[in-house]
């Protein structure tokens, strides 16, 4: 029973959330209390459905892009001859971390305008370090008997990266990519303040006219979307990791 | 064979290995025996190029080892080291496939070598081969290890310390299956250890190292009976020497015409193994069995004494 109670929330939150996203009128009654001289309850100036469509899509490009450079970097800076390159790869991707989106939106909007672009850079700098960091970890501690093994029969460098490294990496590589995600979907929020489509949108409208009912359906909407998420990266995470016999961090 | 030339490796100014020669006939045991540091394991992976020498050559059946590409080279030559070294997300089955997928051999011929070898080393190949390494005990993952080495018919097998993390009676029983192997494929092994006992039960020849240099190279019953100097001297124990060197023959040679009473000893057995039974029964000698149980005579203590007296 116990084991099963976890499940069975997370399939009570999909379900709130599909039929939320799917027919949000059904819902007015609970939010109409929060709102103030008749306003509506539920976010009218678009469909929350696309909304919540086009937020993931966003966040997918930038994590993709994000997981494709990380990985790829953190690869070439563990190779023999990559090795030089290390401290600089990590300052760079750093220095990506360090700077907040919002700068980042500010600076890139006059660059490329407004809409989806500005936000797809300032998630894919912001999901760069956790992803190479994680990579990183992974590609350096592969136990080392395991990778001499590889080489003793008769491996190439791609072959072990491909058949030995990567594949043990996986379950830590993985872990970066949630955190990256959950990272991303939370930030895409503001990307509405430049214009982008995501459910910031819904929020913005809120704090304009003030409408709390706005805000709260905003906010729980991309809260229930991470927590989904998150939990669904562990659970492959998990899966990975048995498969080797290592403990996971649970 | 393997003909090792001059081979030096120096890491800066130290020589690792320092002007090492020595020829291994094919079809034998050579073990490489030294202390931490002695530059064993190293001499060991030049073989295979997974450390290039500094200078020297090394042929393998009169070809240089540099004349062929690494990664290829190493698939034809086995090599199992200390903790088994397996893929931890592959199974047994697929581990143990390593070399021959690198090969190229067709999906047909690889189960059928993955399922000989599982049956070889006692492990059943539908109970085993989908499992994986985390799944068997240190016993089996170092027979898996063995088998991984084996897969694709090697020439020659390279092991470094293969059974360093064993407990003594795993270990006893995994280097009676390692003799059993090489005399059924006729597989020239060489084999790393620091441990003299190992290396004079499984020995053809072996290989005395210290600080980088050969210091004596030689049938196990010359290393006890004749060491070089002081070091393979301390290495083989001045205390148990005599019972190394009676470990080293049967019972079979050493029986005499007679009878005697009590429990009798297999003509298969060591010369040591019916010393310590002589001495622990309290008796002066015991009967010889065939392995049909046919009686052939008689061992005693003053022969095997005599027996274990330093060689002329």
């Amino acid at each position: 029973m116990r084991a099963w109670l976890p499940l069975f929330l997370r399939l009570c939150v999909l379900a709130l959330l599909v039929a939320f996203l799917v027919s949000p009128q059904v819902f007015e009654p609970l939010l109409k209390p929060l709102t103030q001289n008749g306003a509506p309850a539920i976010y009218n100036q678009g469909s929350l459905l696309s909304l919540a469509l086009q937020h993931l899509r966003t966040v997918a490009i930038a994590t993709v892009a994000a997981i494709v450079v990380a990985v790829s970097l953190a690869i070439l800076v563990t190779r023999p001859a990559g090795v030089e390159f290390l401290p600089l790869s990590r300052s760079l991707v750093n220095i990506g971390q360090t700077f907040p989106p919002v700068a980042v939106l500010a600076l890139a909007v006059p660059a490329v305008g407004f809409g989806e672009k500005p936000t797809l850079i300032a998630l894919f700098l912001y999901g760069l370090l956790p992803i190479f960091e994680n990579a990183l970890t992974g590609l350096t501690t592969t136990p080392a008997n395991v990778v001499e093994a590889a080489r003793g029969a008769g491996m190439t460098g791609w072959q072990r990266l491909l058949r030995v490294e990567l594949p043990l990496s996986l379950p830590i590589i993985l872990a970066g990519i949630r955190l990256s995600v959950v990272i991303s979907l939370a930030t895409a929020t503001i990307g509405s303040t430049v214009a982008a489509k995501t459910l910031g949108e819904v929020i913005i409208a809120g704090l304009l006219s003030n409408n709390l009912a706005f805000v709260l359906q905003g906010g729980l909407i991309v809260a229930a979307l991470a927590v989904l998420i998150y939990d669904a990266l562990s659970a492959l995470e998990r899966m990975a990791a048995r498969r080797m016999g290592q403990v996971s961090a649970e | 064979m393997i003909e090792i030339e001059h081979v030096t490796k120096r890491y800066g100014d130290v020589a690792v290995v320092d002007d090492v020669s020595m020829v291994i006939e094919p079809r034998t045991v050579t073990v490489i025996v030294g202390t931490s540091g002695s530059g064993k394991t190293t001499l060991l992976r030049m073989i295979n190029r997974l450390v290039e020498p500094t200078s020297g050559t090394i042929r393998l059946d009169g070809v240089d080892n540099r004349t062929v590409p690494g990664p290829q080279l190493r698939r034809s030559i086995g090599y199992a080291i200390q903790g088994h070294g397996l893929f931890p997300h592959r199974t047994v089955a697929q581990n143990i496939a390593t070399v021959p997928s690198l090969l190229g051999w067709d999906a047909g011929r690889i189960r059928a070598r993955v399922d000989e070898l599982l049956s070889l080393f006692q492990l059943d190949p539908a109970a085993f081969g989908a499992r994986y390494p985390h799944e068997l005990s240190g016993g089996q993952q170092q027979r898996v290890g063995v088998a991984r080495a084996l897969a694709a018919e090697p020439n020659v097998l390279l092991m470094d310390e293969p059974f360093g993390a064993l407990d003594p009676i795993i270990r006893t029983k995994a280097q009676e299956d390692l003799l059993a192997i090489q005399r059924r494929f006729g597989t020239t092994i060489i084999l790393v250890t620091h441990d003299m006992e190992e290396a004079v039960h499984l020995g053809d020849r072996i290989a005395v190292m210290d600080a980088g240099r050969l210091i004596q190279y030689a049938i196990p019953a010359e290393i006890l009976a004749r060491p070089a100097n002081d070091f393979v001297e301390t290495l083989v124990g001045a205390s148990d020497r005599p019972f190394k060197l009676l470990s080293l023959g049967a019972v079979r040679d050493a029986v005499e015409p007679g009878e005697a009473e009590g429990a009798a000893i297999g003509d298969e057995a060591t010369q040591r193994d019916a010393l310590a039974e002589l001495l622990w029964s309290g008796r002066a000698a015991m009967p010889v069995t065939d392995d049909e149980g046919r009686a052939l005579g008689r061992v005693t203590v003053n022969g095997l004494v005599k027996r274990a007296a330093r060689p002329a």
